[in-house]
């Protein structure tokens, strides 16, 4: 009798597996990623979605129609699930489309600090001495300004627009960049495969780009994903105090702000885009907190 | 018939400014403190001393990763200082002591063996992938392992794995910094014989540094002893072990411990400390230690004396 060993697997392929298989796999059996992962999917899907997903236009106002309690209330309807605003503009319509506003800014601002913070941070890590000197010495200037009272005094100056908004976060969080960054390239310059890539003749730029970024790249995600969560908080606290984003946009900040005079009677109108926040911030907290965990299981508690 | 010199230093010198706090003036601290020597083709140089003299520095200084202070280094009788850090990369090579870290955990064994290729921008692309399989075969690595990560390997595949990339551009020194004191004992020999077996067949030269006597007796055919930045003995290596001359060689080979424990430890002279090498002993270096110590050894530094087959630096021996 005779096997059919065409079935069977080329032993030169029983291997064990790939770091990115343990990866991905690692990935679905973290439950705190899982969560964090789908609750950010859900949001950017209403982001990215926002025409087709929301009821109503979030700018179209009904005086005939204010403040009507979300559906769950006794005087809810299913006409406006989450009710509607001080101008009868449809709550989860709003909802929807902040998603978009708070997504972009978090996104973006983190992608200036990130480029910012992660380029200066290197750089000071791995050629240390004046350039050190000099990049720490602007992380300290850069920690000693608080960000709010900075981004409301910039933004007063110069107006507010989304776009100024954008900048201002992303030129205030680089710091934790720029200080994670540093630590992880000291750490990595000293290993030998720098030293054997620059014994190879590799230019500073390739070792930086292929021997220093990819070893940094988990600190580099989980501070990324935090400074998401950091710019989408920051976003809101603006726009609460009047200065980010302008009216009548539909923003998350901006609508707990709108709504704050109506607090004790009809609470659901701060709790439901604080909710919101709350859950965004919740999962790309739960996110960078289980990418951490996945890439670098070995700091695992 | 003289044999070229592969590689050959001159009077070289290594100081880092040392600060001792912000007020004070910085020391001088002279890792390598006016070497000399002459790496002959094909020949296998052990390196050996203590730690902290000047060793790796010195192998930095030879892979052209650190401009010496004062002195000059010739590859194939060119100066370092007019060659390329290409050049320097195609004929001078290094081997590490960690393959855990001299291998970049997020690159493939394949990526990892060819880089030197790449940075090299070497000729054909297409037959890059034949040349890096055949290197994995000359160092004893199975082809499978081309797409392995390093987390995949043992460490001695991994210390194949640095072996290959070293090679792979066929230099002609290969610098070894303890190339088999992070592997087990049992790896230890196979990869020492492949170093052997590959400087055989590539007609290499190696520049072996290690803490083990009996890896540099094994695989050196000459041996060179530092001390505190100075080249005190350099002889064959059968000379070494057999006659060794200056007082600091007779000790540190006296101090290897032998697997009879009736024989109790040997006992070195050299006393518990190593010098301050920010405040070296005046005179011979070496003298706080010496168990041979004479009147006028700790103010005058004695001068290299030749032997014959090699070097030694020590009062004794001068005329």
């Amino acid at each position: 009798m005779t096997v059919n060993t065409s079935k069977l697997p080329d032993p030169a392929t029983i291997l064990e597996p790939s770091p990115t298989q343990l990866l991905t796999r690692r990935a679905f059996g973290h439950t705190g990623l899982m969560i964090g992962g789908g609750i950010l999917l859900i949001m950017l899907i209403m982001a990215l979605f926002a025409p087709i997903l929301a009821p109503f236009d979030p700018y179209d106002q009904d005086l005939a129609q204010r403040l009507i309690p979300p559906v769950w209330h006794d005087k809810g309807s299913w006409g406006h699930p989450l009710g509607t605003d001080n101008l009868g503009r449809d709550y989860i319509t709003r909802i929807i489309y902040g998603a978009r506003i708070s997504l972009l800014i978090g996104f973006s601002a983190m992608l200036i600090s990130g480029v910012l913070g992660t380029a200066l941070g290197v750089a000071a890590g791995y050629f240390g001495g004046r350039v050190d000197m000099v990049i720490t010495f602007l992380i300290t200037t850069r920690l000693a300004m608080p960000v709010i009272l900075v981004a409301l005094a910039v933004v007063a100056l110069l107006g507010s627009s989304l776009q100024i908004v954008i900048w201002v976060l992303g030129l205030l969080i680089w710091d934790r960049f720029a200080v994670v960054m540093r630590s992880a390239t000291q750490q990595i310059r000293t290993m030998d495969y720098v030293t054997s890539a620059r014994a190879l003749g590799c230019s500073t730029l390739r070792i930086i780009l292929s021997e220093i970024l990819p070893n940094v790249a988990n600190a580099l995600i989980v501070v990324a994903t935090l400074e998401v969560a950091h710019a989408v908080l920051l976003e809101a606290a603006l726009s609460f105090l009047g200065l980010g984003v302008q009216p009548p946009e539909p923003s998350w900040g901006l609508m707990i702000s709108e709504g704050k005079s109506h607090m004790f009677f009809k609470p659901w109108v701060i709790a439901i885009p604080g909710t919101a926040i709350f859950l965004l911030v919740l999962a790309i907290n739960l996110l960078g907190d289980g990418i951490r965990d996945v890439t670098a299981p070995e700091n695992r508690n | 018939m003289t044999t070229p010199n592969v590689l050959e230093i001159r009077d070289i010198y290594q100081t880092y400014q040392i600060s001792k706090g912000l007020f004070q003036p910085k020391k001088p601290l002279h890792a390598v403190n006016g070497v000399s020597l002459k790496v002959a083709r094909g020949e296998v140089l052990g390196l050996v001393g203590e730690s902290g003299c000047g060793k790796s520095t010195l192998a930095k200084i030879l892979l052209g990763l650190l401009k010496p202070t004062q002195g000059e280094v010739l590859i194939d009788d060119k100066p370092v200082a007019d060659l390329d850090r290409l050049d320097i990369a195609r004929m001078v090579q290094p081997i590490f002591q960690d393959p855990y870290s001299s291998l970049n955990p997020r690159k493939s064994v394949g990526s990892i063996i060819s880089l030197p290729l790449r940075v090299q921008n070497a000729p054909n692309p297409e037959t890059w992938q034949k040349r890096v399989e055949e290197t994995m075969d000359l160092v004893g690595l199975p082809k499978r392992v081309y797409n392995n990560y390093p987390s995949q390997m043992s460490g001695g595949q991994r210390q194949r794995v640095a072996i290959a990339r070293a090679l792979i551009n066929r230099p002609q020194v290969v610098i070894c910094d303890e190339p088999t004191s992070a592997l087990d004992v049992s790896v230890q020999s196979q990869i020492l014989n492949l170093l052997v077996d590959l400087r055989q067949e590539l007609g290499l030269t190696y520049v072996i540094i290690s803490h083990n006597l009996a890896v540099v007796e094994h695989i050196a055919t000459r041996v060179a002893v530092m001390y505190l930045g100075r080249m005190v003995e350099v002889a064959d290596t059968d000379d070494l072990f057999e006659a060794r001359q200056h007082p600091y060689s007779q000790a540190l080979l006296n101090s290897v411990l032998t697997p009879d424990p009736s024989l109790g430890i040997s006992d070195s002279h050299l006393g518990a400390t190593y010098p301050n090498p920010i405040d070296p002993p005046s005179g011979c270096t070496f003298h706080p230690r010496c168990a041979k110590k004479m009147a006028h050894c700790d103010s005058e530094a004695p001068t290299p004396i030749d032997t014959g087959s090699g070097v030694v630096e020590c009062h004794l021996y001068k005329d």
